[in-house]
């Protein structure tokens, strides 16, 4: 009977804590393991969190960089917790006890565009930078939101349901989003009546030229040499690119190259040069041959 | 009185559009010319260079104290990079004029890395100063080329958009001096053996062969479409489209696409041994439902599924909504960098959407690693002491010549970067830096 008494009791305290900390993880986090190179509001919320305890220093700015790498680990550190650097179940539950996420205000600095910060035990009032330039995105992002919101919804309901939106954006090591915007413009003008894969390679065969030796060493002089791309010569490129370039572009940078390494390409059909036949060919890919 | 209305009002059209229509021309003029100069000045700012670069390449071999030699070899790399840049601007690409650039990155590498050693320890060896011998020739001969085509075009007035003209309409006939000039410099330039270029001090062509992975068994063409089918998770019905690389390949390839109503693909494999090399599908994404983590774990699965061995993820990114990540190979704890893998996963349902496994068919070899000559607390040592170290590991990474070596690899914080810093387990040399990338601002 004892036993059981002290089996029921073992029970009840070993479950009660248990309980609480699932109340917790109702309104913290999704149920997500976040790990370095996420993005999304969850991100946002660790490194509030974080901020909260004065781990992390930087920006919030829903990018799982390094920043909130060492910021996590030191955390599972401090905390007793495994050091691996995944916000897991046991991770998010200890920080959600530990520390408070003021959603509304990061929302709505997020959404004005300010910057601002998210530490614990400070008037909010002090960690916030009013954005004084106008035509900030994120601002455009706000009065279109709220135009929309008047006429979807009320604007108490979307406070709770509308996912906070990153204020960064992870670019590949050595390119920046104009870089990739560039190559994109490129690949739109050049290649867009291709299947994915020959954009693919057009976009390789501009990275292929920056590594050779005889070509310029950037993606600009690349694209800019004169005579080197038709789109660039006839006004093309200033099309305004569409989603597949850009990612036909992400996939050439990340290491994708169905060219075979590649420097040369031209259409059969329209090449005016009776050099670029002389170039040992490597394959033909939608309308396009690529050669070395 | 209507025909003189009718006679006026003709006329006062044609004066009209005679008076627009010389503007516009005039406008079309006035572009063309700052077109031109934008290539004339671009043209002789290469001989001025060239010139220059000939000039120095001279005093410097004639050049005794080391104090004086490391600055005029910087020097001497400076001027290269600015030629190139104007080689970049004219419009040659339709021209051979490949083996001219190719001298101007070959001094560049040369001077670059003969400046930044310490030459009192180490100076020039016989076979490099050959080299710099020979470089110098190379530029003697591009100088006096370039100057008689410099000539031609100051006395007879040669314009740059002639042979602009004259290379997109392909006219073989055209006599073209400028072209003609060009074509003369090429050759004189392609008349220099490779062998007189010491390979090893130019790292451009000290690309080690690789493949030796691959054997020598051919595969079948029936064997290509089973493994592409199996890729591509396609069944016996669907349609996929195959073929051969040519000869320029530096490996044969077989390349295979489909195309049915939601989705594209295309594969690379290797003629021998059937390894594959790409894989890409496209389709449209949806919104994310799995985290970032789930996916690496289907990523890690699928690669396991390859046979590639044991892996370390080295970095894992969310674009929009897919992951994409890099691994390489963990051969006891030692992270082989060269044989990378690159991986992407689709956040909607967790679909393998491509991987790429080149460098890993181009390197992967059974190595032999030795053990590391410096502790780990010596490497330590040579991290520099601002730095706080966060983890470390083993890996075996192309140095700048392009040779492995061992190293230990440092990652680290100052403010608020994170370095990677990679120490020569050798040597105690330390072999690289590079500053880690942060999120950037969207715009």
């Amino acid at each position: 009977m004892n036993y059981l008494k002290i089996g029921v009791i073992a029970f009840l305290l070993l479950t009660i804590p248990f309980f609480f900390a699932e109340k917790n993880q109702v309104d913290a986090f999704t149920d997500q393991v976040i790990q370095h190179g996420a993005t999304g509001e969850d991100v946002i919320e660790l490194q509030a969190r974080l901020q909260y305890l004065g781990f992390y220093n930087g920006e919030i700015d829903g990018v799982f960089g390094w920043g909130t790498y060492w910021a996590l680990r030191n955390f599972q550190y401090e905390f007793g917790l495994e050091i691996d650097g995944l916000a897991g179940e046991g991770t998010k539950q200890k920080l959600a006890a530990a520390s408070e996420y003021d959603r509304q205000f990061v929302k709505q600095q997020i959404q004005s565009g300010n910057r601002f910060s998210h530490y614990g035990g400070v008037d909010n009032k002090k960690q916030s930078q009013q954005n004084t330039n106008q035509n900030r995105p994120a601002e455009q992002n706000n009065q279109q939101n709220q135009g929309n919101q008047q006429q979807t919804q009320t604007p108490a309901e979307n406070d709770t349901v509308a996912e906070l939106e990153p204020t960064a954006v992870n670019v590949p090591q050595g390119f920046s989003q104009n870089d990739i915007k560039l190559m994109a413009n490129a690949v739109y003008g050049e290649a867009r009546g291709e299947p994915y894969e020959g954009q693919v390679a057009v976009a390789a065969v501009i990275l292929n030229r920056v590594e050779s030796p005889t070509f310029p060493n950037t993606v600009s002089g690349v694209i800019f040499e004169p005579r080197a791309f038709t789109a660039v010569s006839d006004g093309q490129i200033w099309l305004t690119p569409n989603d597949t370039a850009r990612r036909a572009v992400l996939d050439a940078i990340n290491g994708w190259d169905p060219t075979g390494e590649a420097t040369y390409y031209f259409n059969p059909n329209t090449a005016t040069s009776g050099w670029i036949w002389s170039r040992p060919q490597i394959k033909q890919i939608g309308k396009h041959i690529f050669c070395m | 009185m209507f025909r003189w209305i009718l006679i006026s009002l003709l006329s006062l059209t044609v004066v009209g559009v005679s008076v627009w229509g010389y503007q516009e021309h005039q406008e079309k003029n006035a572009i063309l010319i700052q077109a031109e100069n934008d290539y004339q000045r671009s043209f002789h700012d290469l001989t001025y260079y060239m010139d220059l670069l000939h000039d120095k390449i001279g005093s410097s071999l004639a050049m005794n104290s080391r104090e004086q030699l490391s600055p005029q070899l910087a020097e001497i790399w400076r001027i290269t990079s600015l030629a190139h840049s104007n080689v970049g601007q004219l419009p040659l690409t339709l021209l051979p004029f490949n083996k001219t650039e190719e001298f101007l990155s070959q001094m560049g590498d040369f001077s670059y890395k003969a400046a930044v050693r310490d030459l009192e320890k180490k100076p020039l060896t016989n076979d490099e100063l050959q080299t710099f011998e020979a470089l110098y020739e190379m530029s003697s001969d591009i100088e006096s080329e370039l100057r008689k085509v410099q000539n031609m075009v100051l006395n007879e007035n040669l314009r740059w958009m002639d042979v602009q003209l004259a290379l997109v309409n392909n006219d073989e006939q055209a006599d073209n001096t400028i072209i003609d000039g060009f074509k003369t410099v090429e050759k004189t330039v392609e008349g220099y053996s490779e062998g007189k270029i010491n390979a090893s001090m130019m790292g451009t062509s000290s690309k080690k062969d690789g493949y030796s992975m691959l054997g020598s068994d051919k595969i079948t063409e029936d064997e290509a479409v089973t493994k592409m089918r199996r890729l591509f998770d396609l069944d016996k019905s669907a349609e996929i489209h195959v073929s051969k690389t040519g000869d320029g390949a530096n490996v044969p390839l077989i390349s295979a696409s489909f195309q049915d109503e939601n989705r594209s693909g295309y594969a690379d494999i290797t003629q021998y041994g059937g390894y594959p090399i790409t894989l890409m599908i496209n389709r449209e994404v949806n919104e994310s439902k799995i985290s970032l983590h789930e996916a690496t774990n289907k990523a890690k699965d699928y690669l396991a599924g390859k046979d590639f061995g044991e892996l370390a993820l080295i970095e894992s990114n969310q674009y929009d909504h897919v992951g994409v990540f890099h691994f390489v190979p963990n051969q006891g704890d030692v992270w082989i960098y060269p044989d990378a893998i690159q991986i992407k996963v689709a956040l909607d349902d967790g679909d393998i959407l491509g991987f790429v496994a080149k460098d890993y068919v181009e390197n992967h070899r059974e190595r032999t690693i030795e053990e590391p000559e410096v502790s780990e607390e010596e490497a330590r040592t040579k991290v520099n002491p601002n730095l706080k170290i966060q983890e470390h590991h083993l890996a075996i990474i192309e140095d700048d010549t392009g040779e492995e070596v061992l190293v230990y690899v440092f990652l680290g914080t100052l403010g608020n970067d994170t370095y990677k810093i990679y120490i020569n387990a050798a040597s105690g040399k330390e072999e690289r830096v590079e500053k880690l990338k942060q999120a950037e601002i969207k715009y």
